[in-house]
């Protein structure tokens, strides 16, 4: 394409709009930052953080997505491995029952939910903030359709050589798997910091509060102290920022792939 | 096959079908039980038929909800498909500066609700809120956005002497702000699989076009449309189907107990926690549920019926 006068204006004209629709997109956030700054400047945030125990929850959120990020690598890799490479009575039953699960949103089964975590005693533990979520079958699914891939002739050869299924798994797949892997741990990490509405209705207690529940109560309390409220919001969003500018290529493919929002 | 081989393949799949199993196909089917049940605080007083369902038809809050939900993806969908459809037109063919845009359009999406709606919440505060500073500074009128109960058609009619009641009155200001929020959040995601999907397009097409002499219009209506249609089509349905489970906007711009100015922001999923943790209503709270779920089911299978095999989902 020559670059003529025509196509000049275009290109400054699409810069322009975009430059325009980014200003959008970035004022609330440095509005947050600027607003948070005001009257009293960066003790607004010591106040924030120290007025409730955001330590606290920082380091709960820390907990509850680090194992259950565990719980789902351990699970999914063994199942997608199942449904991937081995032949069974029963398999496309039980895949297609894993994938059903997919096609009902949170909101529907969450006060049954409820009712099982109370009859195992679990309702305001890190049992139920962690062990529902250490199966997730987006991530099976995709784990699968890579575990595919890779030629079967391999496996024959590494049985051959007494590899046994499991350590075949751990020494050839996964190892192979490195690009997927990375592609779920991103978007089960970005799930389980942003989760709110299980935790809220899950825990009671202020020591069982993850992040987001913490700022949303934080927020009905100091519901007209502006300062500490963005500061609180500015650290909360921070490590994802951090994650997200550090990762943004692999992280806008994973959410295109997953169709995950919240 | 030895036993050992024949059994391996189940205790692979074991920790997660035993989470599967536990945590999502036992409360789904209990969501359908329950909603046949009375069910409250004090436990479980037997089956009482279609009684929570018939409780849904003449109760007014929960058809408020409904209505708000309805307007709420009604306002939402249409803005947050073509805001991000342009944005994708003028992303598209290796414009300097693609990613960086890309990044900037995307920092919404992977911010958390709550983070974000607590910043809005500021900025849409009546006194002293930065939306309202603007507006006043360009001479305009501030408004009470969140904790505005009248529809805004009632809003933009009545000082022309009109008043438009009831439904005609439109969603409440404050519902009309949370559906900015979400526009705003959503229109990064949507923008990338637009562009993903603008990207299938195979040039030769736009070749084609350009030798046939058609205008920027007739090549957008002939070639970019049609062919993007999988992608329109399933962005329609993902977005109808995510603004139908609005909650953290809801639950923390425009807070318990009310639901907004007078139960305005008040939608369905929000209605369903009231029910069922404030109220410990399980038994009705699960017949809401049903409902949502029926609806959501509705526009899948819709979606399978009418995109059929073209819809690509990677």
């Amino acid at each position: 394409m020559a670059l003529d006068g025509r196509t000049l204006a275009l290109n400054a004209g699409k810069h322009l709009m975009l430059i325009l629709g980014g200003a959008i997109m970035l004022l609330p956030f440095l509005w947050m930052v600027s607003t948070s700054l005001q009257q009293g400047g960066f003790d607004n945030y010591i106040e924030a953080w120290t007025r409730v125990p955001f330590g606290r929850y920082f380091l709960n959120t820390l907990i509850v997505t680090v194992l259950t990020l565990a719980g789902v690598l351990v699970t999914s890799s063994l199942a997608a491995y199942a449904f991937a490479t081995m032949e069974f009575p029963g398999r496309s039953a039980l895949f297609l029952l894993f994938l059903s699960t997919m096609m009902v949103p949170q909101p529907v089964y969450l006060a049954p939910s409820y009712v099982i975590l109370s009859k195992l005693g679990w309702i305001n533990t890190y049992m139920a903030l962690i062990v529902p979520w250490t199966a997730n079958v987006f991530t099976v699914f995709l784990l699968r359709q890579h575990f595919r891939t890779i030629p079967k002739t391999l496996y024959e050869a590494a049985i051959l050589d007494g590899c046994g299924r499991l350590r075949y798994l751990w020494k050839v797949v996964l190892p192979l798997s490195k690009s997927v892997l990375v592609t779920v741990m991103l978007f089960n990490i970005i799930g389980s910091w942003n989760s709110f509405m299980w935790p809220l209705v899950v825990t009671h207690s202020e020591e069982l509060r993850v992040l987001q529940v913490g700022l949303s109560y934080f927020n009905q309390e100091q519901s007209s102290n502006y300062q500490l409220l963005m500061a609180a919001s500015t650290f909360s969003t921070i490590p994802l920022i951090l994650l997200f500018l550090a990762a943004q290529k692999r992280i806008v493919a994973s959410y295109s792939r997953s169709g995950i929002k919240d | 096959m030895s036993i050992r081989n024949r059994i391996a393949p189940y205790l692979y799949l074991l920790p997660a079908l035993l989470v599967v199993l536990v945590f999502r196909t036992l409360p789904i089917l209990s969501s359908f039980t329950a909603s046949f049940t009375d069910y409250d605080i004090g436990g479980f007083h037997g089956f009482v038929g279609m009684a929570n369902y018939g409780r849904m038809l003449s109760d007014a809050r929960f058809w408020q909800s409904v209505l708000n939900t309805v307007y709420f993806v009604l306002g939402v969908v249409p803005a947050s498909m073509i805001i991000p459809l342009f944005l994708a037109m003028l992303l598209r063919r290796k414009l300097a500066g693609r990613s960086f845009y890309r990044t900037l359009y995307f920092l919404p999406v992977v911010t958390s609700a709550v983070a974000i709606s607590v910043v809005w919440t500021w900025l849409f505060n009546p006194e002293a809120g930065p939306v309202n500073q603007v507006i006043t500074a360009l001479g305009g009128e501030p408004l009470q956005w969140l904790r505005e109960p009248r529809g805004i058609f009632e809003m933009m009619l009545s000082p022309l002497g009109i008043r438009p009641r009831g439904i005609l009155a439109g969603p409440s200001l404050a519902l009309v702000s949370l559906m900015i929020v979400s526009v705003w959040k959503s229109t990064g995601y949507n923008t990338v699989l637009f562009l993903a999907g603008l990207e299938n397009i195979p040039d030769t097409y736009y070749e084609a076009a350009n030798l046939d002499g058609a205008g920027r219009w007739g090549t957008f209506r002939h070639i970019t449309w049609p062919l993007l249609s999988p992608t329109t089509y399933y962005v329609l349905i993902m977005s109808t189907i995510v603004s139908f489970q609005t909650f953290a906007l809801v639950y923390v711009m425009t807070p318990p107990p009310g639901g907004g100015p007078l139960g305005t922001t008040n939608v369905i999923v929000f209605y369903l926690f009231q029910k069922a943790f404030d109220r410990f209503d399980i038994g009705y709270a699960s017949a809401i549920s049903v409902f949502l779920f029926l609806i959501l089911l509705t526009l899948t299978i819709i979606q399978r019926r009418v995109a059929g095999g073209r819809v690509h989902y990677s």
